[in-house]
Protein backbone atom coordinates (compact mmCIF):
# COMPACT_ATOMS: atom_id res chain seq x y z
CA UNK A 1 0.00 0.00 0.00
CA UNK A 2 1.45 3.45 0.99
CA UNK A 3 4.97 2.98 0.99
CA UNK A 4 5.78 6.19 3.05
CA UNK A 5 8.48 4.82 6.10
CA UNK A 6 8.90 8.21 7.03
CA UNK A 7 5.51 8.49 8.31
CA UNK A 8 6.91 6.36 11.57
CA UNK A 9 10.23 8.43 12.15
CA UNK A 10 7.91 10.80 14.73
CA UNK A 11 6.90 7.13 16.73
CA UNK A 12 10.78 5.82 15.79
CA UNK A 13 12.34 9.04 17.27
CA UNK A 14 9.92 9.41 20.48
CA UNK A 15 10.39 5.56 21.39
CA UNK A 16 14.15 6.02 21.27
CA UNK A 17 14.30 9.14 23.16
CA UNK A 18 11.96 8.20 25.67
CA UNK A 19 12.15 4.28 25.87
CA UNK A 20 15.55 3.45 24.76
CA UNK A 21 17.70 6.40 26.10
CA UNK A 22 16.25 6.10 29.84
CA UNK A 23 16.83 2.38 29.94
CA UNK A 24 20.56 3.20 28.90
CA UNK A 25 20.73 6.24 31.32
CA UNK A 26 19.20 3.41 33.89
CA UNK A 27 22.08 0.54 32.61
CA UNK A 28 24.99 4.20 33.63
CA UNK A 29 23.36 5.06 36.86
CA UNK A 30 23.68 1.42 37.70
CA UNK A 31 27.30 1.16 36.85
CA UNK A 32 28.77 4.34 38.13
CA UNK A 33 29.20 6.19 41.25
CA UNK A 34 27.89 9.73 42.72
CA UNK A 35 30.79 11.37 40.79
CA UNK A 36 30.41 9.26 37.36
CA UNK A 37 33.23 6.85 37.43
CA UNK A 38 32.47 2.90 37.21
CA UNK A 39 31.65 0.56 39.58
CA UNK A 40 30.39 -2.66 40.28
CA UNK A 41 29.48 -1.27 44.45
CA UNK A 42 26.12 -0.69 43.29
CA UNK A 43 25.52 -4.27 42.16
CA UNK A 44 27.25 -5.37 44.99
CA UNK A 45 25.11 -3.68 47.40
CA UNK A 46 22.14 -5.52 46.49
CA UNK A 47 23.40 -8.56 48.26
CA UNK A 48 22.42 -6.71 51.76
CA UNK A 49 18.59 -6.66 50.48
CA UNK A 50 18.64 -10.37 49.56
CA UNK A 51 15.75 -10.81 52.22
CA UNK A 52 13.66 -7.94 50.68
CA UNK A 53 14.45 -10.14 47.06
CA UNK A 54 13.60 -13.34 48.18
CA UNK A 55 9.90 -11.80 49.84
CA UNK A 56 9.14 -10.03 46.77
CA UNK A 57 9.95 -13.39 44.89
CA UNK A 58 7.94 -15.31 47.63
CA UNK A 59 4.81 -12.95 48.09
CA UNK A 60 4.42 -12.81 44.05
CA UNK A 61 5.01 -16.50 43.41
CA UNK A 62 2.21 -17.46 46.13
CA UNK A 63 -0.22 -14.79 44.53
CA UNK A 64 -0.20 -15.71 41.03
CA UNK A 65 -0.47 -19.13 42.01
CA UNK A 66 -3.48 -18.45 43.98
CA UNK A 67 -4.75 -16.46 41.27
CA UNK A 68 -4.62 -19.44 38.81
CA UNK A 69 -6.43 -21.70 41.42
CA UNK A 70 -9.10 -19.14 41.93
CA UNK A 71 -9.62 -18.57 38.35
CA UNK A 72 -9.36 -21.83 36.72
CA UNK A 73 -12.55 -23.41 37.63
CA UNK A 74 -14.42 -19.60 37.22
CA UNK A 75 -12.73 -19.53 33.52
CA UNK A 76 -14.01 -22.94 32.43
CA UNK A 77 -17.61 -22.07 34.15
CA UNK A 78 -17.77 -18.80 31.89
CA UNK A 79 -16.53 -20.29 28.84
CA UNK A 80 -19.39 -22.84 29.15
CA UNK A 81 -22.39 -20.45 29.63
CA UNK A 82 -24.75 -19.32 27.14
CA UNK A 83 -23.24 -16.65 24.82
CA UNK A 84 -25.43 -14.12 26.55
CA UNK A 85 -24.36 -14.75 30.08
CA UNK A 86 -20.98 -15.05 28.96
CA UNK A 87 -20.47 -11.55 28.12
CA UNK A 88 -22.74 -9.87 30.81
CA UNK A 89 -20.31 -12.14 34.08
CA UNK A 90 -17.56 -11.30 31.77
CA UNK A 91 -18.55 -7.47 32.45
CA UNK A 92 -19.23 -8.35 36.16
CA UNK A 93 -15.96 -9.34 36.84
CA UNK A 94 -14.25 -6.79 34.65
CA UNK A 95 -15.87 -3.92 36.16
CA UNK A 96 -13.82 -3.88 39.65
CA UNK A 97 -11.10 -3.40 37.20
CA UNK A 98 -12.42 0.13 35.90
CA UNK A 99 -11.52 1.15 39.48
CA UNK A 100 -8.21 2.56 40.02
CA UNK A 101 -6.34 0.32 42.27
CA UNK A 102 -5.51 2.61 45.20
CA UNK A 103 -9.04 2.77 45.69
CA UNK A 104 -9.36 -1.29 45.45
CA UNK A 105 -6.42 -1.47 47.87
CA UNK A 106 -7.94 1.17 49.93
CA UNK A 107 -10.97 -0.48 50.38
CA UNK A 108 -9.18 -3.62 52.32
CA UNK A 109 -7.67 -0.89 54.31
CA UNK A 110 -11.30 -0.61 56.15
CA UNK A 111 -12.12 -4.26 55.50
CA UNK A 112 -8.97 -5.29 57.70
CA UNK A 113 -8.01 -2.91 59.78
CA UNK A 114 -7.84 -3.65 63.59
CA UNK A 115 -11.64 -2.78 64.20
CA UNK A 116 -12.32 -3.15 60.81
CA UNK A 117 -15.71 -4.85 59.62
CA UNK A 118 -13.86 -8.55 59.58
CA UNK A 119 -13.00 -8.05 63.05
CA UNK A 120 -16.14 -6.88 63.78
CA UNK A 121 -17.77 -9.66 62.11
CA UNK A 122 -15.82 -12.12 63.60
CA UNK A 123 -16.26 -10.67 66.81
CA UNK A 124 -19.95 -11.23 66.68
CA UNK A 125 -18.78 -14.77 67.79
CA UNK A 126 -16.72 -13.51 70.02
CA UNK A 127 -13.51 -14.59 67.76
CA UNK A 128 -10.50 -12.40 67.72
CA UNK A 129 -9.60 -9.63 67.44
CA UNK A 130 -7.11 -10.88 64.91
CA UNK A 131 -4.00 -8.48 62.87
CA UNK A 132 -5.04 -8.74 59.34
CA UNK A 133 -3.81 -6.04 58.30
CA UNK A 134 0.74 -5.29 57.55
CA UNK A 135 1.05 -8.88 57.90
CA UNK A 136 2.05 -10.48 54.28
CA UNK A 137 -1.02 -12.20 54.06
CA UNK A 138 -2.77 -9.16 53.42
CA UNK A 139 0.01 -8.14 50.76
CA UNK A 140 -1.08 -11.05 48.87
CA UNK A 141 -4.51 -10.60 49.36
CA UNK A 142 -4.02 -7.24 48.06
CA UNK A 143 -2.26 -8.70 44.95
CA UNK A 144 -4.40 -11.69 43.91
CA UNK A 145 -7.56 -9.04 44.28
CA UNK A 146 -6.20 -6.38 42.07
CA UNK A 147 -4.66 -8.72 39.50
CA UNK A 148 -6.98 -11.59 39.65
CA UNK A 149 -9.09 -10.86 36.92
CA UNK A 150 -5.51 -10.72 34.73
CA UNK A 151 -5.51 -14.42 35.06
CA UNK A 152 -9.29 -14.97 34.59
CA UNK A 153 -9.10 -12.93 31.20
CA UNK A 154 -6.40 -14.95 29.04
CA UNK A 155 -7.64 -18.01 30.66
CA UNK A 156 -11.70 -17.43 29.54
CA UNK A 157 -9.76 -16.72 26.32
CA UNK A 158 -8.39 -19.18 25.47
CA UNK A 159 -11.43 -21.88 27.06
CA UNK A 160 -13.84 -20.71 24.99
CA UNK A 161 -11.67 -22.60 22.34
CA UNK A 162 -11.97 -26.05 23.93
CA UNK A 163 -14.42 -28.07 21.61
CA UNK A 164 -16.85 -29.53 24.14
CA UNK A 165 -17.22 -32.65 22.32
CA UNK A 166 -13.24 -33.06 23.50
CA UNK A 167 -14.31 -33.62 26.86
CA UNK A 168 -16.86 -35.64 26.21
CA UNK A 169 -14.86 -38.07 24.02
CA UNK A 170 -12.66 -37.91 27.57
CA UNK A 171 -15.47 -38.80 29.54
CA UNK A 172 -16.92 -41.62 27.45
CA UNK A 173 -13.49 -42.91 27.03
CA UNK A 174 -13.77 -43.42 30.97
CA UNK A 175 -11.81 -40.30 32.39
CA UNK A 176 -13.50 -38.97 35.84
CA UNK A 177 -13.55 -35.28 36.00
CA UNK A 178 -10.23 -35.15 37.85
CA UNK A 179 -8.47 -36.80 34.48
CA UNK A 180 -10.66 -34.69 32.21
CA UNK A 181 -9.10 -31.77 33.88
CA UNK A 182 -5.35 -32.90 33.86
CA UNK A 183 -5.29 -34.33 31.04
CA UNK A 184 -7.56 -32.07 29.11
CA UNK A 185 -8.34 -29.15 30.28
CA UNK A 186 -4.76 -27.92 31.43
CA UNK A 187 -3.20 -28.97 28.44
CA UNK A 188 -5.57 -27.42 26.41
CA UNK A 189 -5.60 -24.10 28.14
CA UNK A 190 -1.38 -23.76 28.32
CA UNK A 191 -1.00 -20.95 26.78
CA UNK A 192 -3.75 -18.91 28.60
CA UNK A 193 -2.32 -20.27 31.78
CA UNK A 194 1.63 -18.58 30.69
CA UNK A 195 -0.20 -15.30 29.61
CA UNK A 196 -1.91 -15.36 32.77
CA UNK A 197 1.52 -16.16 35.01
CA UNK A 198 3.22 -13.22 33.45
CA UNK A 199 0.58 -10.97 33.67
CA UNK A 200 -0.29 -11.58 37.72
CA UNK A 201 3.41 -12.15 38.14
CA UNK A 202 5.42 -8.94 36.58
CA UNK A 203 2.81 -6.33 38.38
CA UNK A 204 2.94 -8.05 41.82
CA UNK A 205 6.57 -8.55 42.05
CA UNK A 206 7.10 -4.75 41.20
CA UNK A 207 4.43 -3.23 43.50
CA UNK A 208 5.11 -0.89 45.79
CA UNK A 209 1.95 0.65 46.82
CA UNK A 210 0.20 -2.71 47.62
CA UNK A 211 2.91 -3.55 50.42
CA UNK A 212 2.59 -0.06 51.65
CA UNK A 213 -0.46 0.26 52.31
CA UNK A 214 -1.38 -3.55 53.38
CA UNK A 215 1.87 -4.10 54.61
CA UNK A 216 3.16 -1.47 57.13
CA UNK A 217 6.33 -0.68 57.13
CA UNK A 218 7.20 -4.68 58.14
CA UNK A 219 6.80 -5.92 54.51
CA UNK A 220 8.94 -4.20 52.14
CA UNK A 221 9.02 -5.40 48.47
CA UNK A 222 11.60 -4.56 45.49
CA UNK A 223 9.34 -1.72 44.21
CA UNK A 224 9.46 -0.09 47.85
CA UNK A 225 13.04 -0.34 47.83
CA UNK A 226 13.32 1.34 44.27
CA UNK A 227 10.86 3.53 45.20
CA UNK A 228 12.82 4.61 48.66
CA UNK A 229 16.33 5.70 46.58
CA UNK A 230 14.24 7.83 43.97
CA UNK A 231 11.57 9.31 46.05
CA UNK A 232 12.14 8.33 49.60
CA UNK A 233 14.59 8.77 52.10
CA UNK A 234 17.21 6.84 51.29
CA UNK A 235 18.08 8.69 48.00
CA UNK A 236 20.68 7.33 46.01
CA UNK A 237 20.09 6.83 42.30
CA UNK A 238 22.75 4.75 41.35
CA UNK A 239 21.95 1.87 43.70
CA UNK A 240 17.94 2.54 42.46
CA UNK A 241 19.38 1.57 39.36
CA UNK A 242 20.84 -1.33 40.04
CA UNK A 243 18.04 -2.62 41.74
CA UNK A 244 15.67 -1.58 38.80
CA UNK A 245 18.20 -3.53 36.39
CA UNK A 246 18.22 -6.46 38.94
CA UNK A 247 14.31 -6.03 38.80
CA UNK A 248 14.24 -6.37 34.96
CA UNK A 249 16.36 -9.18 34.80
CA UNK A 250 13.94 -11.58 36.91
CA UNK A 251 10.62 -10.09 35.00
CA UNK A 252 12.82 -11.36 31.92
CA UNK A 253 13.85 -14.30 33.68
CA UNK A 254 10.13 -15.06 34.48
CA UNK A 255 9.09 -14.29 30.70
CA UNK A 256 11.71 -16.43 28.98
CA UNK A 257 10.20 -19.49 31.01
CA UNK A 258 6.71 -18.30 29.88
CA UNK A 259 6.27 -17.06 26.63
CA UNK A 260 7.56 -18.70 24.16
CA UNK A 261 6.96 -16.71 20.87
CA UNK A 262 5.83 -13.35 19.74
CA UNK A 263 2.52 -13.82 18.77
CA UNK A 264 2.24 -14.92 22.45
CA UNK A 265 2.91 -11.38 23.51
CA UNK A 266 0.75 -9.70 20.91
CA UNK A 267 -2.35 -11.57 22.62
CA UNK A 268 -1.12 -10.15 25.48
CA UNK A 269 -1.72 -7.01 24.87
CA UNK B 1 -23.19 -33.74 38.33
CA UNK B 2 -26.38 -32.20 39.75
CA UNK B 3 -24.15 -30.96 42.35
CA UNK B 4 -21.48 -30.23 40.91
CA UNK B 5 -23.49 -27.60 39.18
CA UNK B 6 -24.67 -26.13 42.37
CA UNK B 7 -21.09 -26.21 43.47
CA UNK B 8 -20.32 -23.81 40.78
CA UNK B 9 -23.00 -21.82 41.27
CA UNK B 10 -21.67 -20.83 44.79
CA UNK B 11 -18.10 -20.50 43.74
CA UNK B 12 -19.40 -18.16 41.20
CA UNK B 13 -21.29 -16.21 44.04
CA UNK B 14 -18.46 -16.14 46.63
CA UNK B 15 -15.95 -15.10 43.85
CA UNK B 16 -18.28 -11.80 42.79
CA UNK B 17 -18.92 -11.38 46.65
CA UNK B 18 -14.93 -11.40 46.84
CA UNK B 19 -14.76 -8.86 43.74
CA UNK B 20 -17.63 -6.35 44.89
CA UNK B 21 -17.43 -6.60 48.77
CA UNK B 22 -14.87 -3.91 49.25
CA UNK B 23 -16.46 -1.83 46.52
CA UNK B 24 -19.66 -1.95 48.40
CA UNK B 25 -18.26 -1.45 51.60
CA UNK B 26 -16.29 1.61 50.97
CA UNK B 27 -19.74 2.96 49.21
CA UNK B 28 -21.71 2.13 52.29
CA UNK B 29 -19.22 4.10 54.49
CA UNK B 30 -19.55 7.14 52.12
CA UNK B 31 -23.10 7.97 54.07
CA UNK B 32 -21.36 7.18 57.34
CA UNK B 33 -22.12 10.69 59.36
CA UNK B 34 -18.93 9.18 61.96
CA UNK B 35 -15.61 9.63 60.36
CA UNK B 36 -14.55 6.11 62.36
CA UNK B 37 -14.89 3.09 60.12
CA UNK B 38 -15.97 1.39 63.08
CA UNK B 39 -19.31 2.19 63.56
CA UNK B 40 -22.09 3.42 61.27
CA UNK B 41 -23.92 6.08 63.24
CA UNK B 42 -26.14 8.19 60.63
CA UNK B 43 -26.72 8.63 56.89
CA UNK B 44 -25.08 11.86 55.72
CA UNK B 45 -24.15 13.56 52.69
CA UNK B 46 -21.93 16.04 53.75
CA UNK B 47 -18.47 13.88 52.56
CA UNK B 48 -20.38 14.72 49.20
CA UNK B 49 -20.65 18.56 50.14
CA UNK B 50 -17.08 18.17 51.30
CA UNK B 51 -15.29 16.35 48.22
CA UNK B 52 -16.94 19.04 46.08
CA UNK B 53 -15.10 22.17 48.37
CA UNK B 54 -11.93 20.10 48.01
CA UNK B 55 -9.72 22.28 45.69
CA UNK B 56 -6.89 19.42 46.00
CA UNK B 57 -9.53 17.10 44.27
CA UNK B 58 -10.74 18.96 41.92
CA UNK B 59 -7.88 20.50 40.32
CA UNK B 60 -6.10 17.35 40.02
CA UNK B 61 -9.21 16.07 38.00
CA UNK B 62 -8.44 18.86 36.03
CA UNK B 63 -4.98 17.95 35.17
CA UNK B 64 -5.59 14.64 34.88
CA UNK B 65 -8.64 14.98 32.51
CA UNK B 66 -6.31 18.01 30.73
CA UNK B 67 -3.17 15.47 30.25
CA UNK B 68 -5.41 12.42 29.26
CA UNK B 69 -7.23 13.70 26.54
CA UNK B 70 -3.29 15.76 25.62
CA UNK B 71 -1.79 12.60 25.70
CA UNK B 72 -4.16 10.61 23.83
CA UNK B 73 -4.47 12.77 20.96
CA UNK B 74 -1.01 13.11 20.40
CA UNK B 75 -0.48 8.93 20.75
CA UNK B 76 -3.55 8.45 18.83
CA UNK B 77 -1.78 10.64 15.50
CA UNK B 78 1.66 9.73 16.17
CA UNK B 79 0.72 6.11 16.36
CA UNK B 80 -1.91 5.75 13.74
CA UNK B 81 1.24 7.32 11.25
CA UNK B 82 3.87 5.43 12.65
CA UNK B 83 1.18 2.02 11.75
CA UNK B 84 0.91 2.97 8.06
CA UNK B 85 4.59 4.02 8.28
CA UNK B 86 5.60 0.35 9.65
CA UNK B 87 2.95 -1.46 6.87
CA UNK B 88 5.70 -0.27 4.49
CA UNK B 89 8.45 -1.22 6.09
CA UNK B 90 10.60 -4.78 5.41
CA UNK B 91 9.93 -7.38 7.81
CA UNK B 92 13.57 -6.94 9.87
CA UNK B 93 12.63 -3.20 10.10
CA UNK B 94 9.36 -3.70 11.37
CA UNK B 95 10.18 -6.48 13.86
CA UNK B 96 12.80 -3.90 15.39
CA UNK B 97 10.20 -1.33 15.72
CA UNK B 98 7.61 -3.80 17.04
CA UNK B 99 10.16 -5.12 19.91
CA UNK B 100 11.10 -1.47 20.79
CA UNK B 101 7.66 -1.61 21.11
CA UNK B 102 7.19 -3.97 23.56
CA UNK B 103 8.98 -2.51 26.02
CA UNK B 104 7.26 -0.16 28.16
CA UNK B 105 4.14 -2.87 27.36
CA UNK B 106 6.38 -5.56 29.05
CA UNK B 107 8.54 -3.42 31.65
CA UNK B 108 7.12 -2.97 34.89
CA UNK B 109 5.28 0.08 35.44
CA UNK B 110 7.90 1.44 38.16
CA UNK B 111 10.65 0.11 35.82
CA UNK B 112 9.17 2.99 33.13
CA UNK B 113 8.33 5.33 35.68
CA UNK B 114 12.17 5.20 37.31
CA UNK B 115 14.06 5.39 34.08
CA UNK B 116 12.00 8.12 32.84
CA UNK B 117 12.51 10.29 35.54
CA UNK B 118 16.25 9.68 35.51
CA UNK B 119 15.87 11.08 31.99
CA UNK B 120 13.90 14.04 33.38
CA UNK B 121 16.92 14.71 35.97
CA UNK B 122 19.80 14.44 33.62
CA UNK B 123 17.75 16.72 31.27
CA UNK B 124 17.19 19.12 33.41
CA UNK B 125 21.09 19.09 34.74
CA UNK B 126 22.01 19.44 30.84
CA UNK B 127 19.86 22.43 30.68
CA UNK B 128 20.95 23.95 33.92
CA UNK B 129 24.34 23.76 32.59
CA UNK B 130 23.86 25.12 29.06
CA UNK B 131 21.51 28.20 30.99
CA UNK B 132 24.07 28.73 33.40
CA UNK B 133 26.69 28.84 30.84
CA UNK B 134 25.10 31.17 28.53
CA UNK B 135 23.97 33.54 30.49
CA UNK B 136 27.15 33.38 32.83
CA UNK B 137 25.02 32.59 35.87
CA UNK B 138 23.88 29.84 38.09
CA UNK B 139 20.39 29.09 37.12
CA UNK B 140 18.68 25.40 37.70
CA UNK B 141 16.00 24.11 35.42
CA UNK B 142 13.47 21.91 36.42
CA UNK B 143 10.80 20.85 34.12
CA UNK B 144 9.17 18.27 36.42
CA UNK B 145 5.31 19.20 35.79
CA UNK B 146 2.83 19.32 33.68
CA UNK B 147 4.96 18.92 30.09
CA UNK B 148 6.99 15.70 31.83
CA UNK B 149 3.88 14.36 32.56
CA UNK B 150 2.49 14.52 28.97
CA UNK B 151 6.14 13.00 27.42
CA UNK B 152 5.68 10.00 29.84
CA UNK B 153 1.82 9.45 29.55
CA UNK B 154 2.39 9.90 25.41
CA UNK B 155 5.16 7.60 25.96
CA UNK B 156 3.24 4.80 27.25
CA UNK B 157 0.32 5.19 25.15
CA UNK B 158 1.70 5.28 21.67
CA UNK B 159 2.72 1.20 21.50
CA UNK B 160 -1.34 0.73 22.61
CA UNK B 161 -2.43 2.45 19.35
CA UNK B 162 0.65 0.61 17.11
CA UNK B 163 -0.85 -2.65 18.45
CA UNK B 164 -4.52 -1.66 17.77
CA UNK B 165 -4.39 -0.26 14.27
CA UNK B 166 -1.44 -1.91 12.87
CA UNK B 167 -3.48 -5.45 12.67
CA UNK B 168 -6.39 -3.95 10.96
CA UNK B 169 -3.80 -1.95 8.20
CA UNK B 170 -2.58 -5.46 7.41
CA UNK B 171 -5.97 -6.75 7.30
CA UNK B 172 -7.33 -4.18 4.79
CA UNK B 173 -7.67 -5.41 1.19
CA UNK B 174 -4.45 -3.48 -0.76
CA UNK B 175 -7.04 -2.84 -3.94
CA UNK B 176 -9.20 -1.08 -2.44
CA UNK B 177 -6.36 1.95 -2.26
CA UNK B 178 -5.16 0.60 -5.98
CA UNK B 179 -8.61 0.77 -7.17
CA UNK B 180 -8.97 4.85 -5.75
CA UNK B 181 -5.68 5.34 -7.12
CA UNK B 182 -7.22 4.04 -10.90
CA UNK B 183 -10.07 5.78 -10.35
CA UNK B 184 -7.91 8.82 -10.61
CA UNK B 185 -6.73 9.56 -6.46
CA UNK B 186 -3.55 10.90 -5.77
CA UNK B 187 -2.25 8.92 -2.75
CA UNK B 188 -3.09 11.47 -0.15
CA UNK B 189 -6.83 11.38 -1.72
CA UNK B 190 -6.69 7.96 -1.42
CA UNK B 191 -5.06 7.55 1.83
CA UNK B 192 -8.15 10.12 3.26
CA UNK B 193 -10.38 9.03 1.10
CA UNK B 194 -10.41 5.35 1.76
CA UNK B 195 -7.76 3.85 3.82
CA UNK B 196 -8.24 6.51 7.37
CA UNK B 197 -12.31 5.66 7.37
CA UNK B 198 -11.66 1.97 7.29
CA UNK B 199 -9.33 2.15 10.19
CA UNK B 200 -11.53 4.86 12.03
CA UNK B 201 -13.44 2.25 14.31
CA UNK B 202 -9.45 1.04 15.35
CA UNK B 203 -8.18 4.33 15.73
CA UNK B 204 -10.86 5.72 17.99
CA UNK B 205 -10.50 2.34 20.23
CA UNK B 206 -6.82 3.37 20.22
CA UNK B 207 -7.77 6.42 21.53
CA UNK B 208 -10.42 5.36 24.04
CA UNK B 209 -7.61 2.82 25.59
CA UNK B 210 -4.97 5.75 25.88
CA UNK B 211 -7.64 7.89 27.63
CA UNK B 212 -8.56 5.10 30.02
CA UNK B 213 -4.82 4.51 30.68
CA UNK B 214 -4.01 7.63 31.52
CA UNK B 215 -6.48 8.73 33.60
CA UNK B 216 -6.16 5.49 35.59
CA UNK B 217 -2.02 5.78 35.97
CA UNK B 218 -0.13 6.40 39.18
CA UNK B 219 2.93 5.02 39.26
CA UNK B 220 4.21 6.14 36.24
CA UNK B 221 3.01 9.90 36.55
CA UNK B 222 4.19 9.67 40.88
CA UNK B 223 7.66 9.57 39.45
CA UNK B 224 7.77 11.82 36.74
CA UNK B 225 5.19 14.56 37.87
CA UNK B 226 7.11 16.29 40.32
CA UNK B 227 4.68 18.45 42.42
CA UNK B 228 1.82 18.32 40.06
CA UNK B 229 -1.26 16.07 41.00
CA UNK B 230 -2.99 13.99 38.83
CA UNK B 231 -6.25 12.59 40.33
CA UNK B 232 -4.23 9.03 41.22
CA UNK B 233 -1.51 11.14 42.65
CA UNK B 234 -4.55 12.95 44.50
CA UNK B 235 -5.83 9.85 45.85
CA UNK B 236 -2.56 8.56 47.22
CA UNK B 237 -1.92 11.40 48.90
CA UNK B 238 -5.47 11.39 50.78
CA UNK B 239 -4.82 7.66 51.63
CA UNK B 240 -2.16 8.24 53.36
CA UNK B 241 -3.86 9.86 56.21
CA UNK B 242 -5.57 7.11 57.10
CA UNK B 243 -8.90 7.83 57.76
CA UNK B 244 -10.81 10.55 54.89
CA UNK B 245 -14.51 9.68 54.28
CA UNK B 246 -14.07 12.02 51.03
CA UNK B 247 -12.03 8.91 49.61
CA UNK B 248 -15.27 6.53 49.75
CA UNK B 249 -17.43 9.46 48.32
CA UNK B 250 -15.16 9.49 45.59
CA UNK B 251 -15.33 5.94 44.97
CA UNK B 252 -18.75 6.08 44.89
CA UNK B 253 -19.27 8.95 42.07
CA UNK B 254 -16.41 7.01 40.42
CA UNK B 255 -18.04 3.63 40.01
CA UNK B 256 -21.64 5.10 39.29
CA UNK B 257 -19.46 6.42 36.70
CA UNK B 258 -17.73 3.92 35.44
CA UNK B 259 -20.81 1.53 35.90
CA UNK B 260 -22.77 4.30 33.53
CA UNK B 261 -20.48 4.42 30.78
CA UNK B 262 -20.17 0.55 30.60
CA UNK B 263 -23.66 -0.35 30.93
CA UNK B 264 -24.12 2.49 27.82
CA UNK B 265 -22.09 0.90 26.30
CA UNK B 266 -22.33 -2.66 26.47
CA UNK B 267 -26.41 -1.55 25.89
CA UNK B 268 -25.30 0.51 22.23
CA UNK B 269 -23.34 -2.39 21.19
CA UNK B 270 -26.29 -4.79 22.09
CA UNK B 271 -28.39 -2.66 20.09
CA UNK B 272 -26.40 -2.29 17.30
CA UNK B 273 -25.77 -6.36 17.22
CA UNK B 274 -29.81 -7.09 17.52
CA UNK B 275 -30.07 -4.41 14.14
CA UNK B 276 -27.64 -6.04 12.44
CA UNK B 277 -29.11 -9.29 13.29
CA UNK B 278 -32.74 -8.22 12.23
CA UNK B 279 -31.18 -6.80 8.93
CA UNK B 280 -29.86 -10.35 8.30
CA UNK B 281 -32.79 -11.83 9.40
CA UNK B 282 -34.69 -9.56 6.58
CA UNK B 283 -32.22 -10.32 3.57
CA UNK B 284 -32.70 -13.86 4.43
CA UNK B 285 -36.65 -13.47 4.14
CA UNK B 286 -36.27 -11.82 0.86
CA UNK B 287 -34.10 -14.34 -0.84
CA UNK B 288 -36.36 -17.14 0.52
CA UNK B 289 -39.42 -15.37 -1.16
CA UNK B 290 -37.25 -14.63 -5.01
CA UNK B 291 -36.32 -17.92 -4.62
Amino acid sequence: MIKNKSLASPYIVWSVVFTAVPLAIVIYFAFTDKNGAFTLKNIMDIGQYTSVFVRSIVLAVIATAVCLVLAFPLSFMLSRMRASRQSMMLMLIMLPMWMNFLLRTYAWMTLLERNGLINRFLGLFGIGPFNLINTSGAVVLGMVYNYLPYMILPLYTIMTKIDPSVIEAAQDLGAGNLRVVTKVLIPLSMDGITTGITMVFVPSISTFIISRMLGGGSNLLIGDLIELQFLGNSYNYNLGSAMSLMLMVIVLLCMSFTTADSEEMEAMV
Amino acid sequence: MRRLKMLGRVYLCVMLGFLYLPIAVLIAYSFNESKSRAVFTNFTLKWYGELAGNDMILKSLAVSLVIAFASAAIATVVGTLAAVGVNGMSRRARTAVMVLSYVPVINPEIITGVSLMLLFVVGNTQLSNLFSALLGAEVSVNGFGVLTLLAAHITFCLPYVLFNVSPKLRKMDVRVYEAALDLGCNPRQAFFKVVLPELTPAILSAFLICLTYSIDDFIISYFTSGTVQTLPIAIYSMTRKKVSPEINALSAILFVVILTVILGANALDSARERRLERAAREEERKAGMQA
